[in-house]
This record gives structure tokens, C-alpha cells and sequence, in this order.
């Protein structure tokens, strides 16, 4: 495999958050694997835990994923209709290494949301497996691990962080 | 005198017109949160947590409960411990961390030393002191006024006078045995807590958490969900009942299409889900015979415990608590409950039942948070806009799990809570 520098990663990560803030989810679910999975653990779990015997906030397969992709685009989502208005800042990205064809990614964000004269922080870590190919990647795994002890303003993860 | 102190009553009934409303006042008042300071979260039996929280000596939890700072410790001897996590020296709260296993406590201001039950041990410059210094009950860490259990669910609560939890819980006992039954080995805590808030008054969970009402509407996109999933319904009806439990508890015991992980098959959960739930069923049905077995298994429960604990035995079972920060705000906490004993299936499936539609990134409580928030929102019209109608089903010899009889029990013993003449 040709060597892949940081660069390549960030721009994908970058695009990634654009697709986001722009409410196009559609497109952005397409850059799941079939196999995805996304994942945003409760806050006082271990980085590593999984969801099959610990609580989380998300822990959607590719099906959920997709479903709630749906659900997010439909007006009877209440808790994002009409659409919050989002920031995605991605930083810190680091390639963690490369197992076979995978890269294993991490990056720090800052996220805002702003709905009703309120306006919500959500931060942390986003680990990712990508899988490159086609001279982008696509998203195997993102796990989201927030900073914040719960979701204590913010309330809820309505939106995909 | 303020507007509140003008009230004596925040309710307008009238049963012969099936008229029964809220005074939207109720959600925004500051001297009503500090009625319901003193009047409800310092008289009542209060949710601590649950004795698998804390599996072996040395464990504990700090949690914040009625206002307060609580440590809840297994001492070395197995007991179960709730002290106000507070040094006797100065004041400091004795433990930081939210969880852990210890072997003592120690406050880190001047160094004092507690034994997992809040006994002083040492203190530097001990010889400065008294004598008998640490045998006065007045060096450890205090005890919380009153501490009992039920199947496992702790209580406090800060009124030392106030009667046994048992005769406080009442009828909701029977309820917390149908859901603890399902578990052959006793129910436990799985790991992780969510924490989160809601812009609202804290009595809109109180209603929206035993609401049959909101679903099709608030709950669409879940419902449609359930749809597209291939096989995540059972050919069952929603129907069902409400009950006023007495002293503000009250509980919905319907039948729903979702699948339930003890013991409503679904067609997604395949074969091998089906093996495991019928293993669970005939377990239900030696131990207890078809009908309390069939309570179990197939019906659903949003029981209410008054003030604020809700224990929803559903597509999954939850342990919801919440507290008011402000008339406008809340902290919620929750977590998830299971048989100890669980297959890894059943345990993953539960899991994955909880999320879909459980928690602040579910596709339903975002929904809720949504709606709540929009209520504290209309409440801004309270003072010309002032009324709350929750009439539905009223005069009904057998309410149904959407009327609004449970709402009206738990409003009916608050408004008794906030407005009781002292003796």
C-alpha cells in the first residue's frame, strides 16, 4: 500500500464535517462501510468498552446508522426539525497506525450546535477505523468519546457528532 | 407576599364536568421549586441506588440526591452505606471521584481518614485532640437520616420521622416483584450511566415518563423505525390499563408490539432468539405458573414512584431519575437494568432495544427532551395562558394506559405536598 500521509486523512475528516454541517447525510452515510458501526459510549465507560454489555448513548450498526439518517431527514424528527444549525471543528488528527488495509485515525473535536437562541458544546475524541481505496477512505468504525462528564447541558445527542 | 403564597391549591377540579387542570405557574414559580424544596424533596423517600451498583466491599458511588452530596459505600463487613459526603472537620466533600473501590476515605484538606462506613480512623496531630475524640459520634462522617431497601433499590430520605419505605411504597412493591421476577438470580445495574439535562421543568419527565398519550404522535419516526426494521414487531395491539398506586405513585400495564428481551419474541431475533425466550418463559412459567408468567413477559410497566423514579420495565428496563437545578432545568440520570444471569444474547439484544429507542441519542427521548423543552417554552404565556388540561379519561370506570389518570394521582398528592397547612 502506498504510503498515506496525514493530509489525505485530514482532508477526508474536513469533508466528512462539511457533509454534516450541510445537513447532505445521505451522502455522508455513503461513506460507511457495509459493515459500519458508530458508536458514542456513555462518558463514565471505559475507552474500549463495547456496547453488546455496557450502556451507551449510540451504538448503531450500519442499519441504525442508515435509519437514523432517515429519521433525521423527516420532519416528524422533532428534536431537529427544523435543523439545528451545526459546526464541526476537526483538529489534532493523527494517524495510530495501520493494521493490513485499515488506518486506525484519531482526532479531536469541537462541535456546535445552535437551536432556539440556544447554543450547545459538545467536545471530546473521535477514533476512526478508514479503510482507504479509490484515493479516499471509507469510515469502518467511529467511535466518539465525549469529554464532557454526560450530557449535562447539552441534553441530547440529536445530532450525528 | 408573593404569588404563591396568594395560592392555596394549583389545581381547578371539578369531577361531575371532568374538568381537572395545572396551573402552568407550577413549572415556573422560584418560591414553588423551594416549596417543593422542603415539602417534597426533604419529606419523601428518595432513589440512592441499586445494591449492584456496588458488587463488593470497598465499592461506591457519589451521587447528588435531593440536593445533597451523597457517598454510597459497601463497608468491609458487606454493608451497605449512605453518608453525607462531607468532612466533620471543615466541610469538604471527603470522596471526589463518582465511582471506584477504596479502602478508606480520605479527605484530602487536612488529611483526615474514614473507614469505609464514615468511622474516623486517624487524623494528623491526632495527640492535639481530646482524648476520647474519636470515639464522639460527632468525628465521622454522618449517616444519612433514613436508609432502607426494597429488592435491591435503596432509598434515603432526609426526614428521620418519616414512615418505613415498605409502607411508602405501598402497592408499588407488588409491581417492583413483577419486574425484579423476571430475573432468577436477582437484577443488576449494566455499566454506564447516562447523564444528561433538559431545559424544563422537572415535572414534565415526571408526566411525559408515564404518558401513554404522546407516542404515535412525539414517537412517529421511532414507530416508523419499527416498521422498516424487517421483523421488529410482534402481531400484539397496544392495549392496557392505568393505576392510581396511592401517595402519587401510580403505573401503565399494557401490552406493546415491541420485542421484549424476557419474553416477547420478534421475528428479527430469529431463531436462536426464539430458543432463548422460550428457555426464559418456561423458567417464568415453573416458578410461577402461567399467569403472573405472562404478566411478566408479555406486558409492559412505566411505574411511577413519587417524586421523581421511574423504573420502566419496556422494550428494556430503565431506572430514571431527575432533579430540578431551576424551575426551567433539570439533571437527569439513567441507567439500564437486567437479570444477572443473562445470556450474552439476551444482554446484547436489550442493549440494542435500549438504544433504539431509549436515552439522549435514542430515536425517541430526543424527542421527548424536544417536546418538554417546547412546554417550558409555552409556559413563557403562563400569565395569560395559564392552565395545563390533563382530563383525558376522567369519569372512565377502567382508564386505559392513554388516558391521563396517572398524571392526575401524581399531581393530585404533589399539590397535597406543596400547599399542606403546617400542623
Amino acid at each position: 500500500m502506498q504510503a498515506i500521509a496525514r493530509t489525505d486523512v485530514e482532508d477526508f475528516l474536513f469533508a466528512e464535517a462539511e457533509l454534516l454541517d450541510e445537513w447532505r447525510l445521505p451522502e455522508w452515510l455513503e461513506l460507511f462501510t457495509d459493515d459500519a458501526i458508530y458508536y458514542v459510549p456513555a462518558t463514565d465507560l471505559a475507552v474500549d468498552a463495547s456496547p453488546d454489555n455496557n450502556l451507551f448513548y449510540v451504538a448503531d450498526d450500519r442499519f441504525r446508522l442508515s435509519e437514523r439518517v432517515k429519521r433525521l431527514m423527516k420532519r416528524t424528527a422533532h428534536a431537529e426539525f427544523p435543523h439545528s444549525r451545526t459546526r464541526h471543528l476537526v483538529s489534532n488528527v493523527r494517524i495510530r497506525k495501520q493494521i493490513g488495509d485499515e488506518l486506525e485515525v484519531s482526532s479531536a473535536f469541537i462541535t456546535y450546535r445552535t437551536k432556539d437562541a440556544v447554543t450547545d458544546t459538545y467536545f471530546g475524541s473521535n477514533r476512526y477505523r478508514l479503510v482507504p481505496g479509490g484515493g479516499t477512505f471509507r469510515i469502518k468504525e467511529k467511535r466518539c468519546l465525549l469529554d464532557s462528564e454526560g450530557l449535562r447541558a447539552q441534553g441530547r445527542v440529536s445530532i450525528i457528532l | 407576599m408573593n404569588a404563591f403564597q396568594r395560592m392555596n391549591t394549583a389545581l381547578m377540579i371539578d369531577e361531575s364536568r371532568k374538568i381537572f387542570k395545572v396551573s402552568r405557574q407550577a413549572f415556573v414559580d422560584p418560591d414553588i421549586l423551594e416549596a417543593e424544596r422542603t415539602q417534597i424533596f426533604d419529606k419523601c423517600w428518595l432513589y440512592l441506588g441499586h445494591s449492584s451498583e456496588l458488587a463488593k466491599p470497598g465499592d461506591f458511588v457519589t451521587r447528588q440526591v435531593g440536593g445533597r452530596n451523597i457517598l454510597f459505600a459497601r463497608d468491609g463487613k458487606g454493608n451497605l452505606k449512605a453518608m453525607l459526603n462531607t468532612c466533620p472537620h471543615r466541610g469538604a466533600q471527603v470522596c471526589r471521584e463518582k465511582h471506584g473501590s477504596a479502602k478508606s476515605f480520605q479527605c484530602f484538606y487536612h488529611g483526615w481518614v474514614f473507614g469505609l462506613d464514615g468511622t474516623l480512623r486517624s487524623q494528623p496531630g491526632e495527640t492535639s485532640y481530646a482524648e476520647d475524640f474519636k470515639e464522639r459520634s460527632t468525628s465521622n462522617m454522618q449517616q444519612v437520616p433514613r436508609f432502607e431497601s426494597y429488592r435491591d433499590f435503596n432509598f434515603i430520605c432526609f426526614d428521620k420521622d418519616v414512615e418505613s419505605l415498605s409502607d411508602y411504597l405501598g402497592p408499588v412493591r407488588e409491581y417492583l416483584d413483577v419486574i425484579c421476577d423476571q430475573a432468577e438470580t436477582g437484577m443488576t445495574i449494566v455499566g454506564g450511566t447516562q447523564e444528561y439535562s433538559m431545559r424544563a421543568n422537572w415535572k414534565l419527565l415526571t408526566e411525559n415518563s408515564i404518558d401513554g398519550y404522546h407516542a404515535l404522535t412525539t414517537h412517529a419516526t421511532y414507530l416508523d423505525y419499527l416498521k422498516s426494521a424487517t421483523g421488529a414487531l410482534a402481531q400484539v395491539a397496544f392495549e392496557g390499563s392505568a393505576r392510581d398506586l396511592g401517595k402519587g405513585h401510580a403505573v401503565l400495564e399494557y401490552k406493546a408490539p415491541w420485542g421484549r428481551p424476557v419474553a416477547q419474541w420478534i421475528p428479527s431475533w430469529g431463531e436462536e432468539g426464539k430458543r432463548e425466550l422460550s428457555r426464559l418463559y418456561d423458567g417464568l412459567l415453573k416458578r410461577f405458573g402461567k399467569e403472573r408468567a405472562d404478566r411478566i413477559a408479555t406486558f409492559n410497566r412505566n411505574l411511577f414512584i413519587f417524586p421523581n423514579l421511574v423504573i420502566n420495565d419496556i422494550m428494556a428496563v430503565t431506572v430514571r431519575t431527575y432533579y430540578p437545578a431551576a424551575p426551567d432545568f433539570m439533571n437527569i440520570s439513567a441507567w439500564a437494568l437486567a437479570p444477572r444471569e443473562e445470556t450474552e444474547w439476551a444482554r446484547k439484544y436489550r442493549l440494542f432495544n435500549f438504544l433504539e429507542f431509549l436515552g439522549p441519542g435514542g430515536f425517541a427521548t430526543p424527542d421527548d427532551v424536544e417536546a418538554l423543552e417546547q412546554c417550558q417554552r409555552g409556559f413563557r404565556n403562563s400569565a395569560e395562558a395559564q392552565w395545563n388540561d390533563i382530563s383525558k379519561g376522567m369519569g372512565k370506570e377502567n382508564p386505559s394506559y392513554d388516558d391521563e389518570l396517572q398524571m392526575r394521582a401524581f399531581w393530585s398528592n404533589w399539590n397535597e405536598h406543596v400547599f399542606r397547612v403546617p400542623a
